[in-house]
């Protein structure tokens, strides 16, 4: 094992992964002359100068580039530079990319990796700090992936490359620099099961991307007033392991769901409606959701951290939950 | 490509091959057979057959919400694209597409698409493919005169021009976009006027006339092979239906059509030119027409007599059936 940033575990995915396979390629904004905005990208230009593909700012057309190539035997891995540029994308990602295997019946296949940093990070306002995990759960046809931790960013982003459909893959960007240990050799985890970060008795807390570390912080805190938390990091959104996380919640009779994104309507809410309909008769009290207020981000730090929710709204939330 | 008395037979039959799949469909939606939306491409014969008739199998084509001409010229069986119009679990999709969504993989046609310009960068993505892999595959996206207006016609015509692509971009100027008459909505007469803004080179030609659209076509295709990149090209054409069935057509003149339908039909200009050269006799043009015709018939029956599709397959297609990092085809494992 050894200890590596989230995005060096995410370029070292890139880096096996490209070795492993020629049909790979990686195409975007600025990927090759400032490694993209957050250097995920850097060096491969070096390693691989036939494969990389640096675009003019055109979302739309590298996105119909990507699902072309895949469509005609490639594997793209897409950079969008902020998440919420993808809207300029939206036909391609989502009538296209999503739709192609269903609509030919089967015979297309867009194995395509759609790379997007996304969240606060840089004060950068409503423009590039979106998230939009639940647009996408929404299209069938899509793959919604969010790692938390740099072993997990690695496994997956390698486990996405290789999966014949299309993956969204959300980078949260204020976690780029986090540390974390990688496992070493061929390192791939499943889309779709979730991972039981944290074991506990007493009530269940599901979280999405940066939302798992504060959990486990707001557990720690949460022995204190005598609760017992279980952690799932839930990784992938789309498919969601349903499994894990119901089982869980069965087991603890408590459950409190956290995303980044707005809770109104966002990943959160699919959980706790996939919560409440299978685990009812074994919950003790509500689901709650903790995440953002419905707003776009704001500039100001003073606004920003009353948008993005951090430790004590989870446990204020585990606690209402228990009472 | 040159032409030979051959080749021409061909091209004469596809185009007939499109018209008379195309009015049996427009029949079997009256019938109430075929529903949903069904473009005609009737007499618009001459540019999908023009250009696809300098295709390999290999090659890639990609088209819009009026494409059963181009899947039919790129080599789609009649009979499968019919059972798919019927919403038979034998068409070419399993009856999961539909007349703007056709495919075929196993020609490399990579499929209708019911969003207009939406193929335009994919075609760029699957040259892009080529070139990486290092074969001459050629791409060629069609699409129509409204695609033209839209971003994805400059973002992925830019990146083809950018990279040099092999691929040969079809503009289909029909006149109309949808309901509108062009030149109520553009600046531009001519699309191919647009190439100059990628320095690709940008041809203008009479999509009525089935031996010109070849020839124009066979030079684009020809540059794209060999490395020369895109061509811009625009086929000034004309749809003898209304943009789909059940359109008024308020916004033309019957005499327009009938004028168009007298004196340039395709099929009609290209006879003449064949028999001017003596390519084809009187009984020849009967046994094509007949044959065709029979080719039709079949396809009806095959629709008529398949299957729907059965319910477990509203689910499946959705993603490939194995979701494992073991299930990709051509992967090199280490």
């Amino acid at each position: 094992m050894r200890t590596l940033t989230f995005s060096e575990a995410l370029r070292e995915a890139l880096h096996e992964e490209m070795e492993r396979d020629e049909t790979i390629f990686v195409i975007g904004e600025d990927v090759i002359t400032h490694g993209g905005p957050y250097k995920v990208t850097d060096g491969i230009a070096e390693r691989f100068p036939e494969r990389i593909f640096e675009t003019p700012i055109a979302e739309a057309g590298i996105m119909g580039v990507g699902v072309g190539a895949a469509m005609a035997g490639m594997n793209p891995v897409v950079e969008i530079m902020y998440m919420d540029f993808v809207t300029c994308a939206m036909d391609e990602v989502v009538n296209q990319a999503a739709k192609m295997r269903y609509m030919t019946g089967g015979q297309a296949s867009v194995p395509m990796v759609i790379r997007l940093p996304c969240g606060v990070g840089r004060l950068l306002a409503a423009q590039h700090s979106q998230i939009m995990e639940s647009w996408f759960m929404h299209v069938p046809g899509l793959q919604v992936v969010v790692p938390s931790t740099p072993g997990d960013a690695k496994g997956l982003l390698k486990t996405a490359i290789r999966s014949p459909d299309p993956v969204l893959f959300f980078e949260y960007k204020r976690i780029y620099t986090s540390t974390g240990e990688v496992p070493d050799g061929d390192h791939t985890i499943p889309l779709g099961q979730a991972k039981i970060c944290r074991e506990g008795e007493d009530a269940t807390v599901v979280a999405i991307g940066p939302m798992v570390q504060k959990s486990l912080e707001a557990a720690v805190l949460l022995e204190d007033d005598g609760y017992d938390v279980e952690v799932v990091d839930a990784r992938s959104l789309s498919p969601l392991d349903t499994e894990t996380i119901c089982e869980s919640v069965s087991r603890t009779g408590h459950a409190v769901v956290c995303g980044e994104d707005s809770s109104f309507a966002g990943a959160a809410s699919e959980i706790a409606a996939v919560i409440g309909e299978n685990c009812f008769r074994d919950l003790k009290g509500p689901v709650v959701r903790v995440g953002s207020p419905h707003v776009p981000m704001p500039f100001s730090s003073e606004l920003v951290k009353h948008v993005v929710p951090e430790v004590p709204d989870i446990t204020e939330a585990v606690s209402r939950v228990m009472m | 490509m040159a032409l030979s008395p051959e080749l021409c037979k061909k091209m004469y039959t596809d185009m007939w091959r499109i018209r008379l799949f195309e009015e049996e469909a427009n029949r079997q939606t009256s019938l109430g057979s075929v529903v949903g939306a069904l473009h005609m491409y009737c007499g618009e014969e001459a540019v999908a057959v023009g250009v696809c008739s300098n295709l390999r199998d290999d090659d890639y084509v990609l088209g819009t919400h009026r494409s059963h001409g181009h899947c039919l010229a790129k080599g789609a069986e009649s009979h499968r694209m019919m059972a798919e119009l019927f919403g038979k679990a034998t068409g070419t999709c399993g009856g999961k597409g539909g007349s703007m969504h056709i495919a075929d993989f196993s020609l490399n046609m990579l499929g209708a698409n019911g969003i207009v310009g939406a193929g335009i960068a994919p075609a760029t993505g699957a040259a892009l493919a080529s070139k990486l892999r290092g074969t001459d595959q050629v791409s060629v996206c069609f699409f129509g005169d409204g695609a033209a207006a839209r971003g994805t016609f400059h973002e992925g015509i830019g990146l083809g021009a950018l990279w040099k692509l092999p691929v040969v971009y079809v503009c289909e100027n029909n006149q109309y976009q949808q309901w509108v008459p062009r030149m109520n909505v553009a600046v531009l007469d001519s699309v191919a006027d647009m190439a100059g803004s990628y320095a690709i080179p940008g041809v203008s030609v009479d999509g009525q006339n089935l031996v010109e659209v070849h020839e124009v076509a066979g030079e684009a295709v020809e540059r794209a092979r060999k490395g020369g990149g895109p061509t811009l090209i625009e086929a000034r054409t004309y749809r003898f239906y209304g943009h789909s069935l059940g359109d008024e057509e308020q916004y033309r003149s019957s005499e327009e059509v009938d004028e168009m339908r007298t004196n340039h039909d395709p099929i009609q200009t290209f006879l003449l030119t064949m028999m001017e050269q003596d390519w084809l006799t009187e009984e020849e043009d009967m046994e094509i027409q007949n044959q065709v015709k029979d080719e039709i018939a079949e396809a009806v029956k095959f629709a008529e007599e398949s299957p729907y599709p059965t319910p477990d397959n509203v689910t499946t297609d959705v993603l490939a059936p194995e979701q494992s990092d073991k299930s990709r085809p051509g992967e090199v494992a280490r």
